[in-house]
């Protein structure tokens, strides 16, 4: 049975630490006599990270808590740790990906796995395989995790079906982008305490964004209000059913947020058809100092990246003192090395080696 | 698993901390250079413990941490789910000083391999020590305490609990007694 704990931030309190300890998981005893006998043990409940929709609060937490403490290893003159040694890591990204596939590289690699990056172009997708074909030759290569990007909504659900390796979903088309979510709400947490009880805005291009879907199911499953601002052809019809406020002007959005959060548009998607100019979506959407100053004086200001400044967001916004983007990134490696090692350590992913053997 | 016996209490624990802080500052000549690293998670109060005690007899704060050995243990293929990260808080620089590790039972060894690890990858310590409250035996690994609370041989049946007023609300060092033994390591000869 995989154990989560309940504390929301910081370090377990070492009290409950040993309550929770008692290895109940058959194949925990060995270890238990050797090292602290009252280290609790904690995974999550699938072998997969395919969408933040699947995840309870309490996985959500121990997800974050470990990134917490895995900040650290990056800020070392030694930035690299030996605990996923041996393990192989394949990143697979059929769509074009600077920052996530680097940050999953790093992370990877600061865990001491092999990683091995293919993109789409230097696949055999391009030479017609499908993607269950492509799935099944990596799998005969004994992987231990893969991750995956693609175009399509539920590819990564595919491959997690069809590989007894662990996979990670890192985008699929507009259906979910967990790590952002993860990153996005291990950042909220550094900044603000505590997500509970926050009022966080996202404005954009909601209906075609996987990243403010994930957000939207992280934040409201971790206690936040979220609330959403498009132009109705960003906004997804009855958005409603997510559990979010949803407005068709920024400025009665921004009233009372701690958090607001602007989405990328996505000009290569044909997300410039949705509005008249670029001029007309920033003076109505895009988020300019003036605009920030009716969310509280303490709210900070996030995005995914990469900005298309001066449509968006101003390039004095992004680059004020209100601005976490670079946080963001920071805490992408911490939380994707989170994810990397409680994905590794599930009782699954050990089973499979096992199996194999 | 049932109590055997209670092997130290509240004023043995902190007579012996007594010693084995007179005798890390006696050892070292003093003061200079030296550090102190708890390990995760009775290491912890315990070399907060010795730090308050060097404070009193010599009036010095010599620099005090904690290490978190999960990323660094060698079972991690073995056992299933992954323990819980916990944090390592080493606020200043190890290299070229005398740290002395801090723990509360050693027994196969293994952790102290794991931290032994884990504090070289944050720099050069001039010199590694080791502290710990009890010694069971059974060592796996060539690795010895220079400081020792307490030699209390064991067989595999018994397993020793210390428990620290923070954590467990009191001090004290218990023994146990398994009904069938677990061995230390999967396949482990003894």
């Amino acid at each position: 049975m995989p154990q989560t704990k309940k504390a929301e931030a910081g370090p377990i309190a070492p009290g409950e630490a040993s309550s929770a300890a008692a290895g109940d998981a058959g194949l925990a005893a060995p270890g238990d006599l050797v090292f602290p006998a009252d280290q609790p043990a904690a995974s999550l409940k699938s072998k997969d990270l395919l969408g933040i929709e699947y995840l309870d609060a309490d996985e959500i937490r121990l997800i974050l808590d470990t990134a917490h403490h895995f900040k650290e290893i990056s800020k070392r003159p030694i930035k690299k740790v030996p605990t996923l040694r041996g393990k192989s890591v394949i990143n697979l990204f059929f769509e074009p990906s600077t920052r996530t596939r680097t940050s999953f590289e790093i992370a990877a690699k600061r865990l001491s796995a092999d990683t091995q990056s293919i993109s789409a172009s230097t696949s055999a997708m391009v030479k017609g395989e499908t993607l269950i074909d492509t799935a099944r030759n990596i799998e005969a290569m004994y992987p231990d995790i893969l991750v995956i990007r693609h175009a399509f909504p539920g590819a990564a659900h595919i491959l997690a079906r069809t590989c007894s390796a662990g996979v990670i979903n890192a985008g699929d088309g507009a259906h979910e982008h967990p790590t952002q979510a993860l990153l996005d709400a291990l950042t909220i947490r550094d900044h603000k305490g505590s997500i509970e009880g926050l009022r966080v805005l996202i404005c954009g291009d909601i209906a075609h964004s996987r990243v403010a879907r994930s957000n939207i199911h992280c934040l409201r499953k971790l206690g936040a209000t979220v609330v959403v601002a498009a132009p109705p052809t960003f906004m997804p019809c009855d958005v409603e059913s997510l559990g979010v406020e949803a407005f068709d002007r920024l400025e009665p959005a921004l009233e009372g947020a701690d958090v607001v959060m602007t989405l990328r548009i996505q000009l290569e998607r044909g997300g410039k058809l949705s509005f008249p100019s670029t001029r007309e979506y920033f003076n109505l959407f895009g988020l300019s100092r003036d605009k920030l100053a009716l969310a509280k004086d303490d709210a900070i200001v996030m995005h995914p990246g990469p900005m298309n400044r001066g449509v968006e967001i101003a390039s004095d916004v992004a680059d004020g003192p209100r601005s976490v983007i670079l946080d963001q990134v920071s805490n992408g490696v911490a939380v994707r090395m989170a994810v990397l090692y409680l994905l590794a350590g599930s009782e699954a992913a050990k089973k499979n080696v096992e199996t194999a053997a | 698993m049932r109590e055997k016996a209670t092997i130290m209490d509240a004023r043995q624990i902190d007579r012996a901390l007594s010693r084995i802080a007179h005798e890390i500052v006696e050892r070292n000549h003093g003061t200079d250079n030296l550090a102190l690293v708890g390990i995760r998670t009775r290491g912890v109060p315990l070399a907060t413990a010795l730090h308050l005690k060097i404070k009193e007899f010599e009036g010095v704060e010599i620099p005090t941490g904690s290490v978190d050995i999960t990323l660094y243990r060698d079972d991690l293929s073995q056992i299933a789910p992954n323990p819980v990260v916990q944090a390592t808080e080493l606020d200043f620089e190890i290299e070229s000083k005398v740290v002395v590790l801090v723990d509360d039972v050693l027994f196969t060894g293994r952790t102290i391999r794991a931290a032994l690890d884990a504090l070289i990858d944050y720099g050069r310590p001039r010199a590694i020590e080791l502290a710990v409250l009890i010694d069971r035996g059974h060592r796996e690994f060539p690795i010895r305490a220079d400081f020792v609370g307490m030699n209390v041989p064991t067989s595999l049946l018994e397993v020793i609990k210390v428990q620290c007023l923070d954590i467990d609300g009191e001090d004290s060092v218990l023994m146990m007694e398994l009904d069938e033994i677990v061995r230390p390591h999967g396949d482990g000869d003894q």
